[in-house]
């Protein structure tokens, strides 16, 4: 109704639509209402160098959260996300300093230790029957263990030409923001234009429809889970070069934010709906709160119940906006 | 309820509808599919709002925005799919939410007793301690009556109660909406089949396209009746063109799974219509899902066009031209949260796709193209599948494969739950396939469908082929004959049941 309404008044064409975009997604709504409130309540808030600091804190959890995506679109979840992260970045730290390979052989052993964790919860859930939440519960043990083990508990640091993608470009574009847009862009297209990207609707939608209209299913969700141990990957190297070493508690409880990240962007854990730019728009209302209850120097303590609260209140108006 | 008006997106449900319900009458809504039935009693059970129009009780007007609501004016209804909790037992399910309380516990001693006595005047014999799961489709409706009855409901709607019922069990049903419409209870009744009417009913209003077309006694002729559902009489029910069969296209040899089905061997052969009719829990689905290669056999081939299949193989079946419209529409056949266009696609998705990537603008052209030959009445091809009509989603399940170009169509059950106007469309597509050289396979319970529509009958009992009937020679008589056939014991009984059941279809 209301954009029938909006679509018939021509004079303000260009705020009639801003309005309509606003109206059909609850999340953005959300960061724009965050962003003005912020603004006023500091006046650090808007300033490029903060906003910039935003985006390099929630490029990790976007990174994790695009690789979620694919996940829980196909109707899985992947509790597995932050370990395999922490995991990939130390056997790149360690293959590189410890074990004294080259830099770029240690980065395809990291992105390929991703891959694999991703691999196996996919496999474990294909053949192996697991439930999503069991198989990826065990990689989240696994992964953690192993880089305790290789790490021996204690960090390694970061070789430096790998060290770099934590700096900037023409000294005032974070790399970490740029790899956060590109792994976004690559999620867009992959959902949406490719057969795997479509393959998870159709599995989140109805997995057994899908599999009588051929699309063969325990390939697709091997697929599915590999790329977000990839997207782990990523994650991973480029946290670890923001740090500059890899901590092997690093990323901890991450996915968790990943996936809150997620479902704040209007994906729906039962599957069959979700979106790159939603994902991208709910990592960004986190790190956005994060940095602003900073700024306004609320106790880390009090951070994680408005949090909590805004999880709740995001996902609550987007499903009462759907309702209406 | 007075002009009551409904618009979802794209679509007016229902244009000012006027509808009324006395107290101890049974109330016939009829209508195709799509023409607004669902929506009519949604109203009046609380899941929708009226965007128009009145809601009047005992003369009182009334809003009744949810379940609560309409319980409260003794409101109950029994949809086609149950709202029955199946770890939970009768009892509890019938007492959901209200169970008798003892000191804040539940009065399990009590409840139980209650619910006996409630599903005593339902007339089953079942302990009401009795997990749901257990039971079948038949004692779940009444289950769903019994709860109905707890509530002390004063305007019972039941939502084509007899669809999953045999003749034995409607006759049950009968019995007990008879004795509700003595004590009081106004009732209403939707239903497809049209000699239930003059059975059970006493007035009927009859939808077309969201609006009330008529009201009329249930004494109108069942000829009255379609012109009136449809707005056009009927000619032919079933339009089927015989064309000259060709070459064999599917042959399937001694296909055996231990303990569903044992031997199964015949052919299909181009340009023709194979019926494949039984008595439900014959075998006929495991049978066609197995040819497709949605489930595993333990031995047997089979080939198309001379080529043996891999088993178990989905993707080789499909490859080599078989498509499956299954019997469960919603559950195996649809992404119901998916776009028009997108579940049209579903089938050719990996032929579209290049490198990896879809071309989505071709898809999308297919899909316009189909739409308009199937005739899906719909917004747009961006409409989700669910907003359908139960008639226009099964057009797009079929459409999916006509797109991948199939040669043998398998039809589980392809008219079940759709109206006559749905049903004749989809008569008429499968001798378009037909006539361009494809071929049908087509398993029904209707009996006229499968008599008036195959070239041949192949007729399963317990497991096995138990006979083939050509077009000419196959009746009623002989098709029950053979479903009953090898088991005498038990077969008479069947017999009768089914018989009438078929003879039900209309």
């Amino acid at each position: 109704m209301a954009t029938d309404t909006l679509k018939s008044s021509t004079d303000t064409g260009g705020v009639a639509a801003a309005r309509r975009v606003l109206l059909n997604n609850g999340a953005l709504s959300a960061l724009v209402v965050l962003l003005v409130a912020l603004s006023f309540l500091s006046g650090d808030f808007l300033s490029t160098q903060n906003l910039l600091n935003v985006g390099v804190q929630a490029a990790v959890v976007a990174i994790l959260a695009f690789g979620s995506t694919f996940v829980i679109v196909a109707a899985g979840i992947d509790l597995s996300v932050g370990s395999v992260a922490a995991l990939s970045a130390t056997v790149l730290a360690w293959s590189a300093s410890s074990a004294g390979l080259p830099v770029w052989l240690a980065v395809v052993l990291s992105v390929a230790t991703g891959v694999a964790s991703g691999l196996l919860s996919g496999l474990l859930i294909s053949f192996g029957k697991l439930p999503p939440f069991i198989a990826t519960l065990a990689m989240l043990s696994i992964g953690r263990g192993l880089t305790l083990v290789i790490s021996q508990g204690s960090p390694i640091a970061f070789p430096d030409s790998v060290s770099h993608l934590g700096d900037t470009i023409g000294g005032w574009l974070p790399v970490p923001v740029l790899v956060m847009i590109v792994a976004g862009a690559a999620t867009a297209i992959i959902l949406g234009r490719t057969y795997i990207g479509r393959a998870m609707y159709a599995i989140g939608g109805n997995e057994e429809a899908a599999r009588l209209s051929g699309i063969r299913v325990k390939r697709q969700k091997i697929i599915i889970y590999a790329l977000s141990g990839l997207f782990a990957a990523v994650a991973g190297i480029v946290l670890a070069s923001r740090l500059a070493s890899a901590q092997p508690q690093a990323a901890y409880g991450y996915e968790l934010d990943a996936i809150a990240a997620v479902v704040i962007g209007g994906a729906s854990l039962s599957g069959g709906v979700g979106k790159a730019s939603g994902t991208l728009i709910g990592a960004l209302i986190l790190a956005v709160l994060r940095n602003g209850l900073n700024l306004l120097s609320v106790s880390a303590f009090w951070q994680q119940v408005v949090i909590g609260a805004v999880i709740a209140l995001a996902v609550l108006l987007d499903t009462l906006r759907r309702r209406g | 309820m007075e002009g009551v008006r409904k618009v979802f997106p794209g679509v007016v449900a229902l244009d000012g509808v006027d509808f009324d319900l006395r107290g101890g009458e049974v109330h016939v809504l009829l209508g195709e599919n799509g023409a607004g039935k669902s929506t009519l009693i949604k109203m009046l059970s609380g899941a929708n709002r009226p965007d128009g129009g009145r809601i009047l009780v005992d003369g009182g007007e009334v809003r009744i925005h949810g379940a609560q609501d309409a319980e409260k004016l003794g409101i109950a209804t029994i949809y086609q799919e149950f709202n029955l909790v199946p770890a939970l037992s009768v009892a509890e399910n019938i007492f959901l939410g209200r169970q008798p309380r003892r000191f804040g516990l539940v009065n399990r001693k009590q409840m139980n007793a209650d619910a006996a006595a409630l599903l005593a005047r339902v007339g089953i014999d079942v302990d009401p301690r009795t997990p749901v799961s257990e039971l079948g489709i038949a004692r779940l409706q009444m289950v769903e009556i019994a709860k109905a009855l707890s509530l002390e409901a004063r305007v019972l709607i039941m939502d084509e109660p007899t669809a999953v019922l045999t003749s034995e069990e409607v006759d049950k049903l009968f019995r007990i909406v008879r004795q509700l419409r003595e004590d009081g209870v106004g009732i209403v009744f939707i239903t497809h089949h049209l000699e239930e009417i003059a059975a059970l009913g006493d007035r009927v209003t009859v939808l077309r396209d969201g609006r009330s077309v008529a009201q009329v006694p249930a004494s109108t002729t069942e000829d009255e009746l379609v012109r009136l559902m449809v707005g056009r009489s009927i000619e032919q029910q079933y339009p089927r063109e015989r064309a000259e069969a060709g070459a064999p296209l599917l042959r399937v040899e001694g296909l055996t799974r231990g303990g569903v089905f044992r031997d199964v061997t015949f052919e299909v052969r181009a340009g023709e219509v194979v019926g494949l009719a039984g008595l439900v829990g014959a075998g006929r689905t495991e049978v066609v899902r197995a040819v497709f290669g949605a489930d595993p056999y333990d031995s047997g081939t089979i080939e198309v066009l001379g080529k043996r299949l891999r088993r178990h193989d989905v993707n080789a079946a499909m490859d080599a031209g078989i498509g499956l419209v299954p019997e469960d529409r919603k559950g195996q056949g649809l992404v119901l949260d998916a776009t028009i266009q997108e579940n049209l696609g579903l089938v050719t998705l990996g032929r579209a796709t290049r490198a990896g990537f879809v071309d989505r603008a071709g898809q999308r052209k297919e899909a316009d193209r189909i739409s308009g030959q199937l005739k899906v009445r719909m917004a747009g091809l961006h409409q989700h599948v669910r907003t359908l009509s139960g008639g226009n989603q099964q057009k797009i399940v079929i459409g999916k494969w006509l797109l991948a170009d199939t040669k043998v169509l398998i039809l589980d059950e392809p008219t079940r739950g759709i109206d006559v106007g749905a049903k004749v469309e989809i008569y008429q597509l499968v001798n378009q396939l037909t006539a361009s050289g494809h071929a049908v396979l087509m398993i029904s319970s209707d009996l006229p469908e499968v008599l008036g529509m195959s070239d041949r009958v192949l007729v399963m009992s317990q497991g096995r082929i138990a006979g083939e009937l050509p077009a000419h020679e196959a009746t009623q008589d002989s098709v029950m004959a053979l479903a009953v056939g090898t088991a005498p014991a038990e077969g008479g009984n069947a017999t009768a049941t089914k018989d009438v059941e078929g003879s039900r279809g209309h």
